[in-house]
């Protein structure tokens, strides 16, 4: 089990690059990127029982992890190449012409790690049910993650999702909503309300825990308590509390970092706040 | 013009249920979706057989489509179910990116196309889904003609890897295709050799095409008739081969103009060989209620509108 003094290290490192990554590219979604980092770096590095030097599309017999808001892929390409799916140094070709690491994730390029792609809200969780149904058929009792945004639960989708789960048992998932309460046009209570999240997911019958995404603390009492609840017949959302563009603090508490780059005056401020870690830059 | 013998009548979508149970029956991993109209798509029997391979996915068609995305991702060959509508239009986007860009192994299966669903009207017959899922990359997109093709077809395309559209129908037809006869995916089938013009025709509309034929032959003009029932991909060779050898083409479907069959046919050959053609499809309008028959005489995709179209294609040869 790593230490928490670890996590917080590999976290440093993701923030770096997800910032290099967007800085060198000059586009991409920064402000989720970064307050899901802490909760990506714990899942990956610590949660999930996975191989990811011998990456399976089906993953059978592993826990699976995939990413409905795929907008925030600089996180989620820097774990999963920190933690060994590709080489770092590909980092370096994030969004460019004949990348594999697109803007938003895709298996059409046969990126390890990456099982479905995303991008268009609102479709991870039916996925991530659908391979929980799967492995209930198959008798693999490891389990299928999804992580989601706040906005993104406007989507009607969802909804039919969640209902779904809840009535067929997954028990074998787990949700987690970014709850930063952003989206690209303002704060979400601005934009569309979506108040009462918990009692929403608990009306439809989920199991409904809350989490501070940006606490190794909290992180580290609410998986292993999430943990606790699977296979008792409800799915099971973790309401994640996030501050977009965490780490960088011209980039938080604020909507406008969803998905702009910074100038180069504004990278080497959030360099200077993300110090250089013992794993390197890419 | 070769004589077809009228089997039976039975609708497609009863293929399609035969077919699929079958597919469970060789293959375990076949699985089926639903959108609360087992009954209407004939999934009965693999649902009874199979409860535990069959999931209500109730009226919530693109959690299906992602349902159905995750459940191949494992390695599952899903199977869903609902009509032509809900199967296409209603979930583009979910089919676009979970499905068809994810290379995910989902046998889209609709019933109720076209216009001889009948008397549900134009909110349930759709005419632009043969066009909707042929644009996407990589789909593989098949109108099957009688109960057993679409039989056949259902158990063809269980055994390929990748994404499918399997479009089929509601009204009871005519049955002609026997049950020996091979279904390849790709591969069109010669239904009547010919030499005057050459008629591609697909789904409901083979049938008319052949009575066309019937048509003709009295008329001292001999049809060569092909059933296209894989849209895409289209069998080139055989559509270059016979256009090469009539000099001009009819092509029948029960789908509009734009994005159908006859698009596909009409895009190759101005490319390859420009060559007289014929459209006999939907020209640009929605349907209505009335019956099967009374609706494909109504829009000109009657057997007689066939025999027109041939002989206007035929009139434009040089």
């Amino acid at each position: 089990m790593k230490a928490v003094t670890e996590l917080q290290t590999i976290a440093t490192q993701v923030r770096r690059d997800i910032v290099r990554m967007v800085y060198d590219v000059k586009s991409g979604h920064p402000g989720g990127s970064l307050g899901c980092a802490d909760f990506l770096t714990a899942l990956y590095f610590k949660y999930l029982k996975h191989n990811p030097s011998k990456f399976e599309l089906t993953g059978n017999q592993e826990d699976v992890f995939f990413l409905s808001n795929g907008h925030i892929s600089p996180v989620f390409y820097s774990v999963l190449a920190r933690s060994g799916y590709f080489p770092v140094s590909e980092l370096s070709t994030f969004r460019k012409l004949n990348t594999r690491l697109q803007g938003h994730p895709t298996t059409h390029e046969g990126l390890p790690g990456v099982r479905v792609a995303s991008g268009s809200l609102g479709q991870g969780i039916s996925v991530a049910a659908g391979l929980a149904l799967e492995k209930k058929l198959a008798k693999d009792n490891s389990t299928v993650w999804v992580l989601t945004g706040d906005g993104e639960l406007q989507e009607g989708q969802i909804w039919e999702a969640v209902m779904f789960s809840k009535h067929y048992k997954i028990d074998n998932m787990i949700v987690t909503v970014d709850f930063n309460q952003a989206q690209i046009d303002g704060s979400t209570g601005d934009v569309m309300g979506i108040t009462e999240l918990s009692s929403k997911f608990l009306a439809f019958g989920w199991d409904v825990l809350e989490m501070d995404g940006n606490d190794f603390n909290s992180i580290d009492t609410v998986i292993p308590l999430a943990q606790s609840k699977l296979g008792q017949g409800k799915p099971i959302v973790i309401i994640m509390k996030t501050e977009m563009g965490q780490g960088v603090d011209f980039m938080m508490g604020s909507h406008a970092w969803h998905g702009k780059a910074p100038s180069q005056e504004q990278f080497d401020r959030a360099m200077a706040q993300l110090p250089e870690t013992v794993l390197g830059d890419y | 013009m070769r004589k077809y013998e009228i089997l039976g009548n039975k609708d497609t979508r009863s293929g399609f249920g035969a077919g699929l149970l079958e597919a469970g029956n060789e293959n375990e991993n076949v699985v089926a979706l639903c959108a609360d109209l087992t009954g209407s798509l004939m999934m009965d029997a693999f649902k009874d057989k199979y409860p535990e391979r069959f999931f209500q996915a109730v009226i919530a068609e693109a959690n299906l489509m992602g349902v159905a995305a995750g459940l191949a991702i494992g390695g599952k060959v899903p199977f869903t179910g609902t009509f032509a509508n809900f199967s296409t239009g209603r979930v583009y986007d979910q089919i676009r990116q979970s499905i068809a860009y994810s290379n995910t192994n989902v046998k889209i299966c609709a019933s109720h196309a076209g216009l001889t669903l009948g008397e549900d009207g134009a909110t349930h017959q759709i005419l632009e889904d043969i066009g909707l899922m042929k644009m996407l990359p990589g789909m593989t997109v098949i109108n099957p003609c009688d109960y057993n093709q679409t039989k056949a077809a259902t158990i063809a395309i269980a055994k390929m890897i990748g994404p499918v559209y399997l479009r089929f129908g509601r009204p009871k037809w005519p049955v002609f295709i026997s049950e020996d006869t091979p279904f390849i995916i790709g591969k069109a089938l010669m239904i009547n050799e010919g030499t005057d013009v050459s008629i591609f025709a697909t789904g409901h509309l083979v049938w008319k095409a052949i009575e066309a034929g019937a048509i003709l032959a009295e008329r001292g003009i001999s049809a060569e008739i092909i059933n296209i029932h894989t849209i895409k991909p289209l069998d080139v060779d055989a559509v270059i081969a016979s256009a090469k050898k009539t000099g001009c083409v009819v092509t029948a479907e029960e789908h509009q103009m734009n994005g159908g069959l006859g698009d596909s046919i009409a895009q190759l050959l101005a490319l390859k060989m420009p060559t007289p053609l014929e459209m006999v499809a939907v020209n640009d309008s929605f349907g209505e209620s009335g019956t099967p028959e009374e609706l494909l005489v109504k829009y000109h995709l009657d057997s007689q509108d066939v025999v027109e179209a041939a002989i206007r294609a035929i009139a434009r040869k040089r």
